[in-house]
């Protein structure tokens, strides 16, 4: 056990989300894995976008840097390489993670640096006040698309398994303790971790609310399923609609961060490394001579 | 025109052939042993002439001076094809040499040519060596190339042993049978060369037996970098500045180096924010489109004070442009990219050890103004080849200074000292809520006089803090009170004041105390304006450079009070629109009194200079100049009247 509690990252800011929104029990629960594993505000760096949930390291006691909509990620990586002793984790929205930032999702999850990424998909544009995101299901009606969207969502957690990511995962923001536990988990896996999470927008998403996820999802690890088992987590990507699956999709262990592989990191963190460490570049302007 | 009366110090070489002849690895190779013999050489794949088919020529240009620019026209054609002969046979000088595959009868092709008679003419020394006869005898036909070098070491009597010494080094890794049989063919070349045109009287001058350092602006530039304390660098490959990212790579596992190839060039620039914001010393390097995906992400660093380095290697353009050519067409863009209003550092190197220089200094600054630093270069200066003298690199020119960075433990006394806070900025009332830190947070965006808070890093025990894109408080935190945005925007933009106080540099004036002329310029095309320079004043025209190297923020006072004594003021740039001109009205309210402009992508060379500049005295005031326009004669003596 630890001595870092919940209260130490607590911000003289309050948080201005919706009363009821979802991001209020992502809130909760990141804020207790941290305090879990011990992890005090000065060891963390949480990276976000742009959008309501994007807010989040405002409300909060830790290294926050809220970058710009959907580029949390790249920031994050250099971040990571650069002082991987620090614990970076990425808080977006759907717009960010899937939307604008796509390229970036795709490539960080092949990528595997070791940094968890907590997405709050609410399936709308909240911050922008309701038009349609990636994961929007087809036909729903937003104010982008009032004749219903054309498109079909994109399934998250089957895009980063096809990457090639090493953790993923789905919570429910109405199971706060189930999703502190999930980013638990995320944290300590040593690499990229994607939890995606199902977030009720009182707002701008009157279908998806808490009563008609309620209804749908089950735990994963209730149900049995073996997340180191390829096949098992495709099948269980691919459910939607009557029964959600909620929990650990999948998870390949021994696989090495991307930041591990790099020779330049293998002595220590970048940041502590001394600028003068290469006294002389004699040696590489006689190679110019 | 008769003002190079140094003509027996200098020589002007290209070297011709197929794409796959080897013609740019010889030309290098051939360079290498010039800067060991002790000569100043300036060297590149040509961009001047329109190249046919799989035709391509290097050309090089050795002088017992220091040199930065190409010379036209060329003293000595080295031809692996007919087809060389043909492209350049126009802008041959009276008695220049062509050294050509004997085989191809260059003499007989000249001969059935309508304009045979005017070809004669020129008295052109037409020098046929056996090339691919004295490759194969002695090693195999794929060493033409090295048959060239060795032939052409022997007509311009330079020592053979510095060609078999490159030689050497170059084909090591290939084997000892590969090695020795490309020394036989370079000496027997040599010798057929010697024995047939010895005569040939333009030699090759002698160097001083110094041996420089040969480099490219994009390698001296990441040496800088790295230099500086450089050890993170993210790109994505983009034609010229792919070699920035590629150089540092090679060495990265060596020196311990972070290079990323990133996705695109926005993950480029938001990795090297990332790295930045936690400490580390982080490096981009683009060119004009990858800088324009860049552009959102630059305000980022503006508003969160993040010490960015950015490079961007300016080639032509709109859109795709012209990836292979140089032009300087970005100067408005760089400093104008991104939204809204924020402190940024623009410098641009005009020669190579400029570029080594910048990359070190960028660093500083960046951490000193806690502020995006970009540095224009362009496609000349990265990857021309240029000697330069090796101690002007040496670790011991770069200092690093790392501004108002915080030793970890240090934020709780600085935060302690910087309350109250209202005094340094008297304008404005403060915020409604003084001090929120007190709370615990760390006031990373402290308001301050000089504009410039004390730096923590992410990590501190001792400060714990946020940063966003948003407006912020003192501590980083989201708002729009009116007060505070009014506050924070003058806190950041007085950095630029600051820098300009402490920093900024006026313009490098080279030439005569009194000058009746000054070219004006920045960039790559400073090399050739000062050559031009020297050449008129030789000639009686007083003729003076007036060089930017910072940019942004803009040295203004310094600019007016050199530009008012600088008599008739031309700028000289490569871009259609005068950029520089532009920025100079703009900021100082003079305008110049003619201007050179090119956009052709080829670099300009002192002779194209004179050219355009002659235009100016006669009367033009805006000079576009046209490609492959023939020398105009220069008047020795010129009367300038403003
Ligand atoms: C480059 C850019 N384009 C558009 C916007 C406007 N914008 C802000 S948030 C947002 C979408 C937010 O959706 P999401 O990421 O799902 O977050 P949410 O608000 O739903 O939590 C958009 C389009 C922006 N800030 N920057
Ligand atoms: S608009 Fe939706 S996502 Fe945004 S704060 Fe309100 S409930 Fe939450
Ligand atoms: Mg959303």
């Amino acid at each position: 056990m630890s001595d870092i509690t919940v209260k130490d990252f607590d911000s003289w800011v309050k948080p201005s989300w919706c009363p009821g929104c979802g991001d209020y029990g992502i809130f909760a629960a990141l804020k207790h894995s941290l305090a879990e594993l011990g992890v005090a505000p000065h060891e963390a760096l949480v990276v976000s976008g742009i959008g309501c949930g994007s807010k989040l390291p405002d409300y909060m006691h830790v290294n926050g840097l809220m970058t710009i909509h959907g580029r949390p990620l790249a920031v994050a990586t250099g971040a990571k390489l650069a002082n991987h002793a620090l614990t970076v984790l990425v808080v977006d929205g759907d717009g960010d993670a899937y939307g604008i930032g796509g390229n970036h999702f795709i490539h960080t999850a092949r990528r595997n640096p070791d940094i968890t990424h907590i997405v709050e998909n609410n399936q709308i544009y909240a911050l922008t006040k309701g038009q349609y995101s990636p994961t929007t299901p087809q036909g729903r009606v937003t104010t982008t698309s009032p004749e219903g969207v054309i498109e079909r969502a994109v399934n998250p957690v089957a895009v980063a398994m096809a990457m090639g990511a090493t953790f993923v995962a789905r919570g429910f923001a109405g199971e706060p303790k189930h999703l502190a536990g999930l980013i638990e988990e995320g944290i300590r896996h040593p690499g990229y971790a994607l939890i995606d999470v199902l977030q009720p927008c009182v707002v701008f998403n009157r279908v998806n609310t808490y009563a008609w996820y309620g209804e749908r999802v089950y735990k994963l690890e209730e149900a049995g399923h073996d997340p180191y088992d390829r096949a098992a987590a495709q099948r269980v990507a691919a459910e939607w609609d009557d029964r959600i699956p909620i929990g650990v999709i999948l998870r390949e262990d021994g696989a090495p961060s991307y930041e591990r592989q790099v020779p330049a990191l293998n002595a220590g963190p970048l940041v502590e490394r001394s600028l003068t460490d290469v006294a002389d570049i004699g040696a590489l302007l006689r190679r110019f001579m | 025109m008769q003002v190079d009366e140094q003509l027996d110090s200098d020589i002007s070489i290209r070297i011709g052939g197929d794409a796959g002849q080897g013609v740019e690895s010889s030309g290098a190779g051939f360079c290498k042993a010039l800067a060991r013999a002790g000569l100043h050489v300036f060297a590149a794949q040509d961009y001047r002439s329109r190249i046919r088919g799989g035709h391509n020529f290097y050309q090089i240009r050795a002088a017992t001076r220091p040199v930065a620019a190409q010379r036209v026209p060329p003293d000595l054609l080295v031809a692996l094809t007919a087809e060389t002969l043909d492209v350049h046979l126009e802008q041959l000088p009276p008695g220049a040499g062509v050294i050509y595959e004997e085989s191809l009868r260059l003499d007989e092709r000249i001969r059935f040519r309508p304009d045979a008679a005017q070809i004669d003419a020129k008295g052109l020394r037409l020098m046929p060596v056996p090339l691919l006869k004295t490759a194969a005898d002695h090693g195999s036909r794929v060493m033409a190339n090295t048959a060239a070098l060795g032939a052409l070491a022997g007509v311009t009597d330079f020592p053979l042993e510095r060609i078999m010494e490159v030689i050497r080094e170059n084909f090591a890794a290939k084997g000892s049978e590969v090695v020795d049989a490309n020394l036989a063919v370079a000496a027997a070349a040599h010798r057929v060369a010697r024995e047939r045109h010895a005569d040939f009287p333009h030699p090759m001058p002698r160097g001083d037996g110094r041996a420089r350092v040969l480099i490219r602006g994009n390698h001296a530039f990441a040496l800088g970098a790295l230099a500086a304390g450089c050890r993170f660098v993210s790109a994505y490959p983009m034609t010229p500045a792919t070699s920035i990212i590629e150089y540092l790579a090679s060495i990265a596992a060596e020196y311990g180096v972070v290079t990323k190839h990133a996705e695109d060039e926005i993950a480029a620039v938001c990795m090297a924010i990332g790295a930045a914001h936690v400490g580390a010393r982080a490096l981009t390097a683009t060119s004009g489109g990858g800088f324009a995906l860049m552009t959102e992400a630059l305000g980022l660093a503006g508003i969160t004070e993040t010490p960015l380095v950015v490079v961007s290697v300016q080639r032509g353009g709109p859109s795709t442009g012209m990836p292979t050519r140089t032009e300087q067409s970005d100067l408005l863009f760089a400093l104008h990219a991104s939204q809204g209003e924020f402190p940024r550092i623009v410098i641009a190197p005009g020669n190579i050890e400029e570029c080594f220089e910048a990359g070190a200094r960028a660093f500083n600054l960046a951490e000193r103004y806690q502020c995006p630093v970009i540095v224009l270069s362009d496609l000349l200066l990265a990857s021309s080849l240029q000697t330069a003298e090796p101690e002007t690199f040496g670790t011991d020119r770069v200092s690093i200074d790392r501004g108002a960075l915080l030793a970890p433990g240090a934020p709780a006394g600085a935060a302690a000292a910087h309350r109250p806070a209202s005094g340094a900025d008297p304008a404005g009332p403060s915020p409604a809520r003084n001090h929120p830190w007190e709370a615990g947070a760390y006031p990373r965006f402290a308001v301050t006089d000089t504009g410039i808070s004390p730096r923590p890093l992410p990590g501190d025990p001792a400060a714990v803090f946020t940063a966003t894109s948003d407006e912020h408080t003192e501590d980083g935190h989201i708002t729009e009170e009116i007060h505070t945005r009014a506050r924070m925007m003058r806190k950041r933009m007085r950095k630029e004041d600051t820098a300009l106080r402490d920093d900024i540099r006026p313009p490098n004036r080279f030439g005569p105390g009194q000058a009746s002329l000054t070219l004006v310029c920045w960039g790559s095309t400073t090399g050739a304006a000062r050559e031009a320079a020297a050449r008129l004043t030789a000639a009686g025209t007083p003729c003076a450079v007036l060089q930017f190297q910072d940019l942004w923020p803009f040295p203004a006072d310094a600019a007016a009070a050199a530009l008012d004594a600088a008599g008739l003021t031309i700028g000289i740039e490569q871009s259609y629109t005068g950029q520089l001109a532009k920025l100079i009205r703009m900021m100082t309210g003079r305008a110049l009194d003619r201007q050179v402009l090119a956009y052709d992508g080829r670099p300009f060379s002192p002779e194209d200079m004179l050219t355009a500049v002659q235009r100016c005295l006669n009367g033009e005031i805006q000079v576009h100049v046209e490609p492959g326009e023939p020398p105009l004669p220069l008047a020795t003596e010129v009367g300038v009247n403003v």
